[in-house]
């Protein structure tokens, strides 16, 4: 098949938008790396950001260019790297990826931004509310440039959110004032919190719109645009550019909706998708399901970027709420409730599980979920093994046959 | 009248199956051959042998189905569908649903489970892992430096069992050559071989129902049902020739109709 006959989910014009707004956040990280001002923290994707942009730091985010290192398939040459310096293969393949491409010097950010380096940190910021694995990555980083490392402590299993999770998160946030104001050299001002944790609140109510797009039938875009999509969410939440951007998602998403028009031609079936992307693959997996007319309409994973318990009024608190709420977080039955509730909603007749190697928090079939899925909800689920960026834990071929034959069999219910 | 045909033909990663049914259904030709690593020729020489073997001069006009690892390197097929389906395609054509079929293949294994209308229910494969599969076989005869054929009359006739624990193929032959060091007789080995292939198989599903179990594996290995027999309560069948079962699968696909496949 020609490129040009391959089939092609429908591209979203806001895409050139997002493009400009991811470069220049990497070409402000570069140049306060060239000129030493403003100062930059390195913090958690899903880690406390608000308190960093509100006292006046450049926010990178590593996971960020683990997933930059996985799309552009640099990360399987630089895992290696870290393995080799005690790194195990079965860690994160983020930080293997990561800590592999410092070593070996090298940074997608060359080829897309022409970015020399990633920019050093001058404190690095964590929240272990997705595993344990960041605080060990930031410590690396730690060493090596021999700066301040703080971070959050996130409760773990947690069925339902209580006070004293609350509180405990809150004062460890409280905590980490002293050193940003050190090595930011800004007072912490609780008027500029309040105004970021709004604005992150404003982002993360238009993120959970856009995904909600998703029900409609056709849907009017894919796991694979959110993906993708979801970039400012992650990177520039509590700016005022993501609240702009999403607006404008928004608006294409649902003037598709308004004229029926599909991302997958053809839409016979819809999945939802559990665990991690396989960054390396998206492209290669999109184009599968798009030619067996089949849209994976929602996931768990865009998901992690529904922040709605952020409140102004009441900002530490409400960035604890927030950030112990998610899904990674909480205990099998939360999680498994959360899960019937999106299926349903957005009409799913079958799940995907991909079951990460390196990424034990985000694979949520290793405990008999899917079956208990599949006899609670009367919907088929498929586990794929793969892993996020890992390519040598992928098999394409079992893979593409996987994902064939569940189609089918979806084609024998129907 | 004349008769109507149709076929299939399953391009697997050891060797290329090709039926011939007509409309009754009922199988008038097979061939099986080894693929080697030409898919296309290997399609082609399997195809005009199973013709050969129908006594059918021509097989033009016949609606061709292709399955297996290879399926989009046949030029002749109409469509392609995946081993999963033809596999229990051709199980419930023996057996009626339900069924379980537990598919061991050179590379792979799979387990499909079908309902009492022979509708797919759900299926496995075997993770990226290859033990437990053909291939895990052939290494362990490349070991022990014997013919391939010669491991299930050993298997069988082994008055003991020598366990093997390991997951892994490699780390397997290493504990196959500490084995052989010890002093361990080669027939018992080789039922500790045997062993280690259910025991992966039973790893990956449960089995319910009756048992089919189909693959060239079997074919060659049938002391491998026997294995399984013993871990579960079900019934266990083979089909008279397992390892052509997915391409006759396919070719009932290919008699029940349907247009060419553009993704091929």
């Amino acid at each position: 098949m020609s490129e040009k006959d391959k089939p092609a989910r429908k591209s979203i014009a806001a895409t050139s938008q997002m493009k400009k707004l991811m470069a220049d956040h990497f070409l402000s990280l570069d140049a306060a790396r060239k000129e030493g001002n403003p100062k930059i923290a390195w913090c958690t994707s899903v880690g406390p950001a608000e308190l960093l942009q509100s006292m006046g730091f450049l926010v990178y985010y590593p996971e960020n260019h683990g997933a930059l290192l996985g799309a552009t398939r640099m990360a399987t040459d630089c895992i290696p790297l870290a393995n080799a310096i005690g790194y195990s293969p079965d860690i994160c393949s983020y930080l293997t990826a990561d800590v592999g491409a410092y070593l070996k010097k090298e940074t997608p950010l060359t080829k897309a931004y022409g970015i020399e380096s990633i920019p050093k940190a001058d404190v690095l910021v964590y929240n272990t509310n997705q595993c344990r694995d960041v605080q060990d990555w930031f410590s690396f980083y730690a060493r090596e440039w021999n700066v301040p490392i703080v971070g959050v402590h996130t409760h773990r299993s947690v069925r339902a959110v209580q006070d004293h999770h609350i509180a405990d998160l809150a004062a460890q946030i409280k905590a980490m004032i002293p050193v940003l104001e050190q090595v930011s050299g800004n007072k912490f001002d609780i008027d500029r919190l309040r105004e970021t944790v709004g604005l992150s609140l404003e982002c993360t109510q238009l993120w959970r719109q856009v995904l909600a797009t998703g029900a409609a039938v056709p849907a009017p875009l894919t796991f694979f645009d959110a993906t993708i999509h979801m970039a400012p969410a992650v990177v520039l939440r509590g700016l005022p550019e993501a609240v702009e951007y999403y607006k404008a998602l928004l608006a294409e998403l649902n003037e598709r909706i308004a004229n029926k028009i599909p991302a997958v031609e053809g839409e016979r079936h819809r999945l939802y998708w559990d665990g991690m992307p396989v960054w390396g693959k998206l492209r290669d997996l999109s184009e599968q399901f798009t030619s067996l007319q089949t849209n994976v309409v929602a996931s768990t994973y865009c998901n992690s970027w529904i922040f709605e318990a952020f409140d102004p009024k009441d900002p530490f608190e409400s960035m604890a709420r927030a950030y112990t709420e998610l899904f990674i977080v909480r205990d099998e039955s939360y999680k498994e409730a959360y899960m019937d509730q999106w299926i349903k909603r957005f009409s799913v007749d079958g799940a995907i599980f991909h079951d990460a190697k390196t990424c034990p928090n985000n694979s949520n079939n290793r405990y008999g979920l899917p079956q208990r899925m599949t006899d609670r909800l009367g919907i088929p689920t498929l586990v794929i093994n793969g892993d996020l960026n890992d390519l040598r834990c992928y098999s394409e071929e079992q893979t593409r046959t996987n994902i064939e034959a569940f189609v089918e069999q979806l084609d024998q219910m129907n | 009248m004349s008769v109507r045909f149709a076929a299939g033909v399953d391009v697997g990663s050891c060797t290329t199956k090709a039926v011939i049914v007509d409309d009754e259904p009922k199988i008038v030709g097979s061939h099986v051959m080894y693929s080697g690593t030409d898919f296309q020729s290997a399609s082609e020489a399997a195809w005009d042998k199973a013709l050969k073997d129908a006594g059918i001069e021509s097989g033009d006009g016949i609606p061709v189905v292709s399955t297996g690892y290879g399926r989009k390197s046949v030029p002749f097929s109409s469509r392609t569908v995946t081993e999963i389906s033809c596999h229990g395609r051709g199980c419930v054509y023996f057996v009626p649903g339900p069924i379980t079929v537990v598919d061991i293949g050179g590379q792979d294994n799979k387990i499909i489970k079908l309902d009492a209308q022979g509708r797919r229910v759900s299926f496995k494969m075997n993770r990226k892992c290859a033990a437990g599969t053909g291939a895990f076989l052939e290494e362990m005869a490349l070991r022990l430096r014997m013919p391939l054929e010669q491991l299930n009359g050993l298997a069988e006739s082994a008055d003991g069992e020598v366990t093997l624990g390991s997951y892994c193929t490699v780390f397997s032959a290493t504990e196959v050559l500490e084995k052989i060091k010890a002093g361990h007789p080669v027939d018992r080995i080789v039922r500790g071989l045997f062993h280690s292939v259910v025991k992966r198989i039973l790893e990956m599903d449960t089995l319910t129902d009756t048992v089919v179990i189909t693959g060239g594996v079997i074919e060659h290995n049938p002391f491998l049902a026997e294995l399984i027999r013993q871990y579960t309560q079900c019934p266990v069948q083979i089909p008279p020739h397992p390892q052509i079962t997915g391409a006759l699968g396919a070719a009932l696909y290919a008699l029940d109709g349907g247009s060419k496949d553009s993704s091929k």
